[in-house]
This record gives C-alpha cells, structure tokens and sequence, in this order.
C-alpha cells in the first residue's frame, strides 16, 4: 500500500479525516515556504500537497494563482520544486504534489517521476490531464512506485466516474464544487452526494478539496469524506500578514483549527 | 455553397479522440469533459442534420453576407510580382470571418438550451462577433479581455457594449488574450450547466479545434471554386495569417488535398524570432499543453507559458491551434513569421494600391505573401496565383496604424 494509503488507513482507525494542507513551491520564497509547510505539520496537518507554480493555472481562484504568481516571479524552478518535497517529506509527513501537466511534460515524464520518487514524493494529483490522456504518466508514476490521484468532478457521469476512480491509486480527489480553488463561505451541498458515488465504486479514500477555510467547515466534510483538502484559506495566512512571522503564527493557529476539526466529525 | 456550408463531415483528422496525430486531445479539469461530451455530441448531430446545416447556411448568406468576395488586387499584384487573390472576409458581417464561427456555435447553444455565452478576445473583433450573436439569438454574453487588449482596443470594447455585452478587463498574468483565455476557462468550470464557452479560434480542447475549422470552411470552399471559376485553375499557393489559427484552416481545408497548392501560415514574429519578442507558436515554440490541447506553445525550460508580443493584439498569443501543429509536423502547410515591421508595410501597401484598409493579423498574410511571390515565381518560371485570406478589416486597427505610421493628429 501506499504510503498515503497508510496514513489514510491510520486516521481512519482512529475514527477521523486525514488533513491535507496545500502551498505552492517556492512562495513567498523557496526557504519560506519549506517554513510555511513544516509549521503546517507541526501545527497537525497531515499530508502536504506541494503545488508546482504554473503560469496558467485555470482550476485555481485567485488566492493561489496569486501565490504561484510570486513563486515564479521570485523564479522558482521545477527543479527547486523538488528540493522543497525533499525538505518536507523529511518531517516525516507524506508529500504529495500537485501540478498542470505542462511543467511534467516539459521536464521530461518518465525522468519526473524518477526525481519525485527520489525526492520522497508519494504521488501526483493532476488537475488537468484526466486518465484518458494519461498513458505516459500512468507507465512512469508505476514504473516508479508513485500515486496516481485524479479528480472527479460533482459533473462527472457514472461512467467516467467509474473509469477515473479505476485509474486512481493512493486516493480519490473530489471537487466539492464546480468552479475553481478558493475557500467559500458555506460547505458544499454537491460534495457528500459526490463522495457517497465514489464510495459506491472503490475502497479508495476519497480527499475532498476546494471551499473548505475554517475548522467548522473541516468538521463538516470530516462527517462524509476520509480527508478534508484545504489550500487557500492556509495562504491566505501568509499573504494577508504584515510579516513573514506573523503569516507563519496565522499559519500555525489556522493549521491546528482545521485539524481539531477533522478530528471532531460532524455526522 | 454557403447553403450547405457543413457538409461534407471533416476529413479523417482529429480521430474520435479530438488527437491530430500526437497534437490535441483534452487537458481540462474534470469538471469541463461533461460539457465538452455534450457540445461534441450536440455538434455530430447538428452535423448530420439537414435543418441545422440550412440554418446555418441561411445565416450566413442573409445575415453574414457570404460568400465573401474573391477579388483580383491588380495595382497589389503588380507591385508584389504575382498575382494575387484576396479572400474578402473583413466584407463579412462584423468585419471578418470571425463571424462564421460564432454563428455556428451560438446556434448550437441555442440547440443546447443554454442561456449564456462567455468568450475571450484579443483583438476584439472574436467579442465583437460573439456579442453580436448573442444579440440575435438572445443570449446573455461576457466578454473577458485582457485590460492591456482592452486599451488598445477601446473602440472595439465600445461595440462590445453596444451590443450589450459585459466586458471582463483581466488584470492577471501578461493581460492579454491567453489570461483571458484562462479567466473564461474559469468561469466555465463554475457555470458550465447554463453556459457555453464560445472559443474563438481552432483550439482548446476537442471538440473546439475540428468544430471551429468546420463552421470557418466555408471560406475555403468557396475560395476554391471562386478561383477555379476565375482563372481555370487552382492557386499555386494559399497563404493567412496564424495566430491561434482559425482564418488559415477556414481557407486552408479546402485546398489540403490539392497537393499542388501550397498552404503557408505566416505567423507574428514581432520584433523578429530571435529576440524572443514574437508571437510565433510554430517557428518559435516547441510542443507542450496549453489551454486544453497539446500544441506547439511559447514557453521556458520549465514549461511555464512565455509572454508573447505581436502589433497585432489578434495574433498576440502564446499558443496555436492543434491541427496547425499537425500540419506542421506533417508538412502539408509552411509556416513562416513575419515582423511587425515587415506587417506594416505590407498594410501601407494595400491601403494605397487597393483603397482598402486590412486588419493588422491579414497585413502578416499579405506581408508573407510579397515575400513568397519572387521565390514562387523563381520556382515555377512564370508569374504565380496566389490566394490570401484577407481574413478582416482594419478598422479597429486605425489607433494602432495611425500610430506606428507617426500620422494621428495629437492636436485637438
């Protein structure tokens, strides 16, 4: 099993949701954010979601297309990407990461997921390359003993749910809602619907991500799903704060709220 | 022709996968493949549907006013060493071939039952068409553009809401076309069920790039049979400007099984290639993903999407369409870049040979093409046709013109 199936498997035994904190590499800087994510492990978020900067991030809200907009700016590179997982799966903590597939591509497929795998990397979550145009990174995530997470959607029909769900390995990312990242102010009706469809068809967990700010609000997705996917809430915290410090203690506090709430399930 | 503008179905690219050999295909967000399963199953039906295709056909004639004409341009003839064809899309309604497409998509948003079209534009004459459509056919519409684009085509943004579109200035990225292009993209993942995405160009993620090629064919049709009725014979050469590519597939389809007529796409090199200041996916690029579909794209080692810079805002884009690619890759057509410089004075040739007034993104077709002239005519031993799809008109250019050329009167 995977080692996200592991810790996926240990929450649930210990009847709770899995936390996932997500922050792009490299923002504010490269060092500030292996400060930002080892404080979210710290502070109780379970697995990290690294993202890689993309100029063109069509799933994402403006809170993160404005991170990623100062991680490249401050030219981060894939390769700097990589030291970042590095850094933060030397907490101890599972890293998964996430990306547009151009930077993939353009790396080189196959020689991505031998340097993620080095780098103590579980897994990819592809928000933009769906299984049917997913061979090449199916061969090399396998080859190279990576996950493989795509996302189903509230849209998505029985059929493709199915088939995409088939293709997942490690656990299933379900869109709370149709539109792009950004933390709302109410849980999504669409996502335990959603959730109780993927559960129909697979033992894998399911993660749930986008709209999710506050521990409540974690509570609430922790009642249906076996984790609760939180993004720009938790940069928000870095890029409201008048100092580096300051953003980190916001970072720290909101980090322990949302995992109270993950371990306090409304059902 | 125009009568029956969809038939016959398109070739045997892309395959039932939207894939134009290793180009094309989906990379979306899941969220968006139910939407495109529709529209690509609305699309094959409205295809094979007699009543669909006489609608479309009838718009076309009655409200779009094609066929456009093909027009002999002497004095430009003389001076280029050829003898030149222009396809006069910029006499279309709204003032370029850009109007075929939206028409055909806003009828299958009609046929869809959705209410809203949402589309991107650089130039502004894709919103101009698109908020003209919606106008017909009573649809809600929002334009995103981005907010440099919506500068230096303020006249355009005003027809925008004349027509009583919403204009979106994008502030994000390079503010241009591609931003706007990923701001609608946003907006249809949250609204998908009420709304369709009208793109404006042969990309994004199949079906956009075969559908658009199919409802802009019609300039190639009838192109071809103009000439044929005209000289007796096909051109020795087609050539359009390329930007995401729209205007050279409409008129490049008809003419991609006459293996003796040469298909050139001129792209905008803008400051020249070598600068790296240019717009030119093809000569300039390499293959990568962007905006839906595997293409050739401007971007760094890392694959993050470099800025693109053309005069033209309409071929201002760090992209190309699929089947361009395809066609590159295969070479079946030739792509080659042309200045802004070299843009412009092929503008200036036409203006004052021909009285007529091109769009920056043809000025790149027609400057391509006195470069092609004396090498097509070295090659064959005798004076060449050649078909330029003179894809709009050059009104909404005049700012940008009037100012490159030194001739605006700052005085008031």
């Amino acid at each position: 099993m995977s080692r996200i199936g592991v810790a996926f498997d240990k929450a649930r035994a210990d009847g709770r949701a899995l936390l996932v904190g997500c922050m792009p590499a490299g923002f504010p800087t490269v060092e500030g954010s292996i400060a930002a994510m080892t404080a979210m492990v710290e502070a109780g978020v379970d697995v990290i979601e690294v993202e890689i900067p993309y100029s063109d991030p069509v799933m994402d809200g403006p809170v993160i297309q404005k991170a990623s907009d100062i991680a490249l700016a401050g030219g981060v590179r894939t390769t700097d990407t990589l030291r970042i997982i590095e850094a933060v799966a030397a907490t101890g903590a599972p890293v998964v990461t996430m990306t547009y597939w151009n930077p993939v591509e353009r790396y080189g497929v196959d020689v991505f997921a031998r340097d993620l795998a080095a780098a103590g990397g579980t897994g990819l979550i592809t928000p933009d390359l769906i299984p049917d145009e997913a061979d090449e990174w199916l061969a090399a995530s396998d080859a190279h003993g990576l996950d493989h997470t795509f996302l189903v959607s509230p849209s998505s029909t029985d059929a493709r749910l199915a088939m995409t769900v088939e293709h997942c390995r490690g656990f299933v990312y379900a869109t709370a809602v149709m539109g792009v990242t950004g933390a709302r102010a109410r849980t999504s009706d669409a996502a335990p619907t959603l959730v109780s469809r993927v559960r129909a068809v697979t033992d894998l967990p399911v993660g749930v991500g986008l709209g999710v700010g506050t521990g409540a609000q974690a509570g609430t997705v922790a009642g249906y799903a076996d984790g609760v996917i939180v993004g720009s809430a938790l940069i928000r915290c870095l890029l409201d704060a008048p100092s580096e410090a300051e953003g980190l203690a916001a970072l720290r506090t909101l980090s322990a709220e949302l995992a109270e709430g993950v371990r306090t399930p409304v059902r | 022709m125009s009568a029956d503008a969809l038939a016959p179905l398109a070739g045997p690219q892309p395959d039932s996968t939207g894939h134009f050999g290793r180009f094309g295909g989906r990379f979306v967000p899941e969220a968006l493949v139910a939407a495109l399963d529709e529209l690509d199953g609305a699309w094959r039906t409205a295809m094979a549907d007699e009543s669909f295709r006489a609608e479309f056909g009838g718009l076309l004639r009655d409200y779009a006013g094609t066929p456009s004409l093909l027009y002999e341009a002497r004095r430009f003839s003389a001076r280029v060493g050829a003898r030149v064809l222009l396809k006069r899309e910029d006499l279309n309604h709204t003032g370029a071939h850009k109007v075929r497409n939206v028409l055909g998509q806003a009828l299958l948003t009609k046929r869809m039952g959705k209410t809203r079209v949402i589309a991107e534009t650089g130039a502004g004459q894709h919103g101009v068409a698109t908020a003209t459509a919606a106008a017909l056919f009573d649809l809600e519409c929002v334009v995103y553009m981005g907010q440099v684009d919506t500068e230096r085509q303020a006249l355009n943004v005003a027809r925008m809401r004349m027509l009583g579109a919403t204009v979106v200035p994008v502030t994000n990225g390079s503010r241009t076309l591609k931003d706007a292009m990923n701001e609608a993209m946003r907006d249809w993942v949250a609204n998908v069920d009420e709304t369709h995405y009208l793109i404006g160009t042969a990309a994004g993620p199949h079906p956009f790039p075969a559908m658009v090629r199919d409802f802009v064919r019609g300039i190639g049709d009838e192109a071809r049979q103009q000439c044929l009725d005209l000289t007796g014979a096909l051109p020795d050469a087609v050539t359009a400007c390329v930007g995401g590519g729209s205007n050279a597939l409409g008129i490049f389809h008809a003419f991609v099984g006459d293996q003796d007529v040469r298909l050139y796409g001129f792209e905008a090199g803008g400051d020249g290639v070598a600068t790296g200041r240019h717009a030119a996916s093809i000569t300039g690029g390499s293959a990568g993903v962007l905006h839906g579909t595997r293409t050739f794209v401007l971007q760094d080692a890392d694959g993050q999407t470099l800025e693109s810079h053309s005069i033209s805002a309409g071929l201002d884009y760090p992209g190309v369409g699929p089947e361009h690619a395809w066609l590159h890759d295969t070479g079946r057509a030739s792509y080659l870049p042309v200045t802004d410089d070299e843009a412009m004075a092929a503008f200036e040739l036409l203006c004052r040979t021909e009285g007529i007034i091109p769009a920056i993104e043809s000025a790149h077709a027609l400057a391509g093409t006195v470069a092609l002239a004396p090498k097509l005519a070295a090659e064959l031993g005798r004076e060449p046709t050649i078909v330029v799809n003179l894809s709009g008109r050059g009104d909404k250019d005049v700012h940008t013109a009037g100012d490159y050329f030194g001739i605006l009167d700052k005085e008031r």
